[in-house]
């Protein structure tokens, strides 16, 4: 098998405290100038370089399909950005043989005031298609997207599904040897999801290498033949998919499964922690079989008299969908409910064989301030393909609730 | 295609045909800033006209008749009016062009093009505006009555000069924008300050003669000079001037061109 990509040694460093200068203001380079002859620049030098990436190396064969996994910030878009060629690595090499593509968005320079048919070029110029090219794919394209009576309407008309879709669609019919990719697959809704799933099975049956960057481990299993496991800015396993996404989901924790506030809220509440824990064991954890259920602990005290209020509770999923809402005053089928002073506890159970595999984020608000003082995605969890309904035949659907049947 | 990825040290590479290759790109960049500008405006694609007519107007008013500026014995909207006609290119394609990179943010961070494009479609849009505000011109010398000069095929020269200027200009304005937010503050004011040292809306014969030299640094001027010369045949070229502002516009997009690729690996990063 010949290489398609070989990376040696990538390493990437942001000097803390350079971003603020890089975006500083003249007037701090022109002080420099006039503090030089006095002082040298000792007072500025000692800054810890942060190394985003680091001794990162691997080789990718022709038409292989691999996985790019870890936590956040564990240098995965640094990475795709360096194989993009969008930002320079501070050391090593990276050789790629082949038409390079990526999109770590769909819909770059999408125009809301411009048509569809206008926007299907333009993007399509700027992820590197000829006119030629785009004019012999369009129809593909429309036919694609499932636009084709829209196609002169601007697209600031569109809904948001109708324009993710048309940006998928010429992203979907670039020709690239090498094809990196960010977490693109997690748009549109369920059915035009397995329809962009099919076409990158297309992608790597035409004999494609893709790189493919997902939080979400049933599209990694799914796609990939290998899987790149990335921590801290380090390769830390390369290998099959199947022993490398279970090593991964078994060890490091893969999300915090407690959330300590930095801040004291305010003077009259303070959250000391949430925590998420598995309902039957109240174990904390941070992945969940599908047929458990989830608790969500609230720790904290009240230190003055306060009037009524509630605290709010929002799961989002891998897409970033609001799949719920829920406040401690729902018990009461009430507004607010009253507060007494002291430290509390308060749980939410989210029932087990509700959500489908993938991972979720909470944000919780103030019981005072709503939705105004939100602690936003303080805490994720993944809820795992084990004894999980969703896992079983794929279904579609944001929940995957096991509901009652009579069959007589 | 073999791509290599690796740090860049000393002098940047140029990599000129890989922008030629992208000239569909910058098509399409200029193609999308041109009809949205005009897109959900009532007069669309009139304003085009209207803009640089207006302002010859107003300049008319103001500086021809109020204040009473010599005019060379032209008319003085036709005495402006082929000034203004470089002036606005310069003015507009240099402010988008500086503000190309920042404006553009979104895209830099999210996908690979050469980076070059963007300033340079903005200047593609600034020549478009030029050949309409051409064909007003020569509206206004034909209502005025006004002979077009045989020198009129010079006129590329001049412009070509003019359009190198301002590229040079507007990439460095741009990579510095990238880093010191303090450009869009520079900026207005530059190309307003500008107007008043560029013969815009008097004639260079007004200048005292020994600070001619050091006006002409000012490229602008040997641009605006030549526009007169070449259209209304009235201005007398002053050639060390010229030999300066062309030096001194080849220079600067020169350090231009380097400067940008030198910095343009850092834009991601900054933005």
């Amino acid at each position: 098998m010949k290489d398609a990509i070989t990376a040696q040694g990538i390493g990437k460093t942001y000097r803390l405290g350079e971003q603020a200068t890089a975006y500083g203001l003249m007037r701090e380079r022109v002080a420099d100038l006039f503090k030089a002859p006095f002082r040298k620049r000792e007072a500025s030098a000692p800054k810890e370089p942060f190394w985003a990436l680091k001794d990162v190396s691997f080789t990718i064969g022709q038409a292989e399909v691999v996985g790019l996994i870890g936590k956040n910030g564990a240098g995965k878009s640094t990475l795709l950005k360096i194989l993009s060629r969008i930002t320079e690595p501070t050391e090593g090499r990276v050789d790629l043989y082949g038409r390079v593509s990526s999109l770590l968005e769909v819909g770059i320079g999408f125009h809301p005031e411009l048509s569809g048919r206008d926007n299907v070029y333009l993007n399509g110029a700027i992820l590197g298609m000829s006119r030629n090219e785009i004019r012999r794919k369009f129809d593909e394209i429309v036919e694609f997207a499932e636009i084709a009576k829209f196609l002169d309407t601007p697209v600031k008309r569109y809904s948001s599904g109708m324009y993710v879709r048309l940006a998928f669609a010429v992203a979907a019919h670039l020709e690239p040897d090498i094809l990196i990719v960010d977490e693109v697959l997690a748009v549109g809704d369920a059915a035009f999801q397995q329809k962009c799933l099919g076409k990158m099975r297309d992608i790597r049956s035409e004999g494609r290498t893709v790189i493919v960057v997902s939080h979400n481990m049933a599209t990694i299993a799914t796609l990939c033949q290998r899987v790149l496991w990335l921590d801290a800015g380090r390769l830390t396993m390369a290998g099959a998919t199947q022993e490398t996404v279970q090593r991964y989901l078994s060890e490091g924790a893969q999300y915090d499964m407690s959330w300590v506030p930095r801040h004291p809220s305010n003077a009259e509440f303070e959250y000391h922690s949430v925590s998420v824990l598995r309902a039957d064991t109240k174990e904390m954890t941070d992945s969940i079989p599908g047929d458990v259920g989830i608790d969500i602990m609230f720790d904290f005290s009240v230190v003055k008299p306060l009037s009524d209020g509630r605290i709010e509770l929002r799961l989002v999923n891998d897409f970033g969908e609001v799949l719920f809402t829920t406040t401690s005053a729902d018990p009461d089928l009430r507004r607010n409910h009253p507060w007494s002073m002291g430290r509390h506890t308060f749980t939410c159970l989210i029932p087990a064989n509700l959500l489908p595999p993938g991972t979720y984020r909470i944000s919780v608000t103030h019981p005072f301030g709503g939705w105004d003082i939100v602690h936003e995605n303080i805490l994720a969890f993944a809820v795992t393909e084990q004894n999980s309904l969703a896992a079983i035949d794929g279904r579609a659907g944001k929940i995957a609730p096991r509901l009652d049947w009579s069959r007589d | 295609m073999h791509t290599i990825i690796k740090p860049r040290r000393g002098l940047a590479q140029l990599d000129l045909a890989e922008v030629w290759q992208a000239r569909e790109l910058l098509g399409f960049l200029a193609w999308r800033d041109i009809v949205i500008r005009y897109k959900q405006t009532t007069l669309g694609i009139l304003w085009a006209f209207l803009r640089p007519f207006l302002t010859m107007v107003i300049f008319t008013v103001v500086f021809g008749r109020i204040a009473k500026l010599p005019s060379d014995n032209v008319p003085y909207a036709v005495f402006t009016f082929t000034a203004l006609l470089p002036w606005q290119f310069f003015a507009t394609a240099f402010a988008e062009s500086a503000n190309a990179i920042v404006g553009n943010g979104y895209m830099i961070t999210k996908i690979y093009f050469p980076r070059l494009i963007l300033p340079l479609a903005s200047v593609a849009v600034g020549i478009v505006d030029f050949a309409v505000s051409f064909v007003i011109l020569i509206f206004i010398m034909i209502g005025y009555h006004t002979p077009i000069s045989p020198r009129v095929v010079m006129l590329p020269l001049f412009f070509a000069l003019c359009v190198i200027f301002t590229i040079g200009l507007g990439l460095w304005t741009a990579a510095l924008y990238v880093r010191y937010r303090d450009m869009r503050h520079l900026i207005p004011f530059l190309t307003q300050f500008g107007m008043y040292v560029s013969p815009v809306a008097y004639s260079t014969s007004s200048v005292p003669a020994r600070y001619r030299f050091l006006y002409s640094l000012n490229p602008m001027t040997a641009v605006i000079d030549g526009f007169r010369w070449s259209l209304l045949g009235t201005t007398q070229l002053y050639v060390p001037g010229l030999v300066a502002g062309t030096v001194t516009s080849i220079v600067l997009l020169v350090a231009a061109v380097y400067y940008f690729k030198q910095t343009e690996t850092v834009f991601a990063d900054v933005m």
